[in-house]
């Protein structure tokens, strides 16, 4: 990915900001400077909002076959989460077995590497989420990560 | 507006076609297309490319004028354009030369579709076809394109009980299909217990629930219906064209069990052909996963939501049943080369229309239907044809 376009989203992604439009009193991720539900009025309403990074998982997926740049996670977990304040956002679930992750599970965000792009170019970080206040043995166990199979 | 009729077809067996480069596929399905159709070079007044990937996969735009120039249509300055809408890009490239000419712009349109998945390797043109999605914010956080459709598939498992067995279905009644075409990628039967048997793609899609990323090209002939007993005497009229899109995000969306952009275009569809599910002899739907086959034929009103996958498993979309579904044997067994897909589908229906289906012929088919669409539905395009 090209400098600029990563450089520009850089505290969206490291820091979880997002919008608030205060016409429908709604939170928005990623940033939006229009709120298609608000329409036009919405325009000049949208203020930054940083997230509390808390949320429920709602759809996990073990990924076997990983996306280009995850190979070394693979399986890992992805899901559709549903951040505290209503908007959701897809991420990968890490420090866990990824079969462990169910929905209605609670996640908080955390600051990671999301990849690079080779050996001398940028690195890019952003958030991923890891389950935390779950009634679960969440802690991440090397050695069972290969038995993975649902 | 005036009615539109499909005059003529070309289309390349889908596959890893090494030996053949973007500009010779365009041309093998452009000549056979205007062979078919009966027409030449001088009756064509513009040219339609649906093309996905072309600058991610061969670093070349600008495919219009290739494939003008390589089909010789350039020394005749013939208008151009190339469509594009992830692997919805070849339905919707019709639907453009489709209101070009009902809107009385022009006669006759040639509309191709053509895409080289395999020049690249694998973990290319998987991240290719992930474009089709949020690559910023799904992509790129780790979410291939399968993973996307294994949460669409959990999200219909959970409400309507939808099981392995039923999805397996799928992808074996379209590799039966595809057994007797020739033409397709896969031209074999597949035993349901092998679909449920195959590699974990991402929890609950296996690798037999997918379709290929294949190379491969398929071209139509559209004319004003008026002129079209000029060229042929078996035109096939489009009497219905409906087009919608959806966020380009799944988690953006309210539900994650439905397609509702295959919905909204499938009703436009009806409207303008005045038409009803009902009616429909065959359907060639766009199943990149055995799950979109499933949800697509709710969404178009075929079956109520949660009744096809049951459907499906009785048998009741297999060639013999109440509507057989992707006779072609679909994106997963005929082939997905995403710029030609929905032409090659929109090909499968005339021949049927035309009873030149061979083995594979629905019996005294005179209406069918054909939906495409790109990402997870963000776009969606439904065309219904009608044998004149």
């Amino acid at each position: 990915m090209s400098v600029p376009r990563f450089w520009r989203e850089l505290d969206t992604r490291y820091n979880l900001i997002g919008s608030y439009c205060k016409i429908t009193d709604t939170y928005h991720y990623p940033r939006r400077s229009f709120n298609p539900e608000a329409g036009r009025e919405s325009i000049g309403s949208m203020e930054d909002y940083q997230f509390k990074g808390t949320g429920t998982v709602v759809t996990p997926t073990v990924v076997h076959q990983a996306q280009t740049g995850y190979e070394m996670f693979g399986p890992y977990c992805m899901a559709i989460i549903e951040l505290d304040e209503g908007p959701r956002i897809t991420s990968q679930i890490v420090d866990c077995r990824p079969d462990t992750v169910k929905s209605g599970m609670r996640v908080k965000s955390v600051f990671r590497k999301l990849g690079e792009d080779s050996e001398s170019g940028i690195l890019h970080y952003g958030t991923k989420f890891i389950l935390f206040g779950n009634d679960i043995d969440d802690e991440l166990d090397e050695d069972s990560i290969d038995d993975v199979e649902l | 507006m005036r009615d539109v009729s499909i005059i003529g077809v070309g289309i390349t067996k889908f596959g890893e076609l090494w030996d053949k480069s973007l500009r010779e596929l365009g041309l093998e399905t452009g000549l056979a297309a205007i062979n078919d159709a009966g027409i030449t070079s001088n009756d064509i007044d513009a040219l339609y490319i649906g093309n996905m990937a072309a600058g991610s996969t061969l670093q070349q735009e600008h495919v219009s004028a290739l494939i003008a120039d390589y089909c010789g249509l350039a020394n005749q300055n013939i208008p151009a354009t190339r469509v594009e809408a992830a692997s919805a890009s070849g339905g919707l490239a019709i639907r453009q030369a489709y209101m070009a000419i009902a809107g009385g712009f022009i006669d006759v349109a040639v509309v191709g579709g053509a895409e080289k998945m395999t020049d690249v390797s694998d973990s290319e043109s998987s991240y290719t076809v992930s474009m089709g999605s949020d690559e910023q914010w799904e992509a790129k956080a780790g979410a291939t394109f399968t993973s996307l459709h294994a949460i669409i598939a959990q999200n219909h498992m959970l409400e309507y009980g939808t099981t392995r067995e039923q999805l397996s279905s799928v992808a074996a009644k379209n590799h039966y299909h595809a057994s007797l075409n020739p033409m397709a990628q896969f031209p074999f039967a597949l035993d349901p217990a092998t679909v449920s048997k195959s590699g974990m793609v991402s929890t609950p899609l296996r690798m037999l629930d997918c379709a290929p990323n294949s190379d491969g090209a398929a071209a139509v002939v559209l004319c004003a219906s008026d002129k079209a007993k000029k060229f042929t005497d078996k035109p096939i009229k489009i009497i219905g064209s409906g087009q919608a899109s959806d966020t380009l995000s799944l988690h953006h969306r309210k539900y994650l069990h439905r397609l509702p952009a295959i919905n909204i275009a499938a009703k436009k569809a009806f409207e303008d052909s005045n038409k009803k599910p009902e009616d429909l002899d065959l359907i060639e739907v766009h199943d990149n996963f055995t799950i979109s086959e499933i949800i697509a034929l709710e969404e178009i009103g075929i079956f109520k939501h949660g009744e096809a996958a049951k459907k499906s498993l009785e048998g009741e979309t297999k060639l013999g049943g109440i509507i057989p579904v992707n006779t072609s044997g679909g994106l997963k067994a005929r082939g997905h080369a995403p710029g030609a897909t929905g032409i090659a589908q929109i090909i499968e229906l005339v021949k049927q229309l035309r009873g030149e289906a061979g083995e594979r012929q629905v019996k005294n088919a005179k209406l069918a239907l054909a939906e495409n669409h790109g990402g997870t539905a963000a776009t969606a395009v439904v065309h219904i044809l009608e044998a004149e």
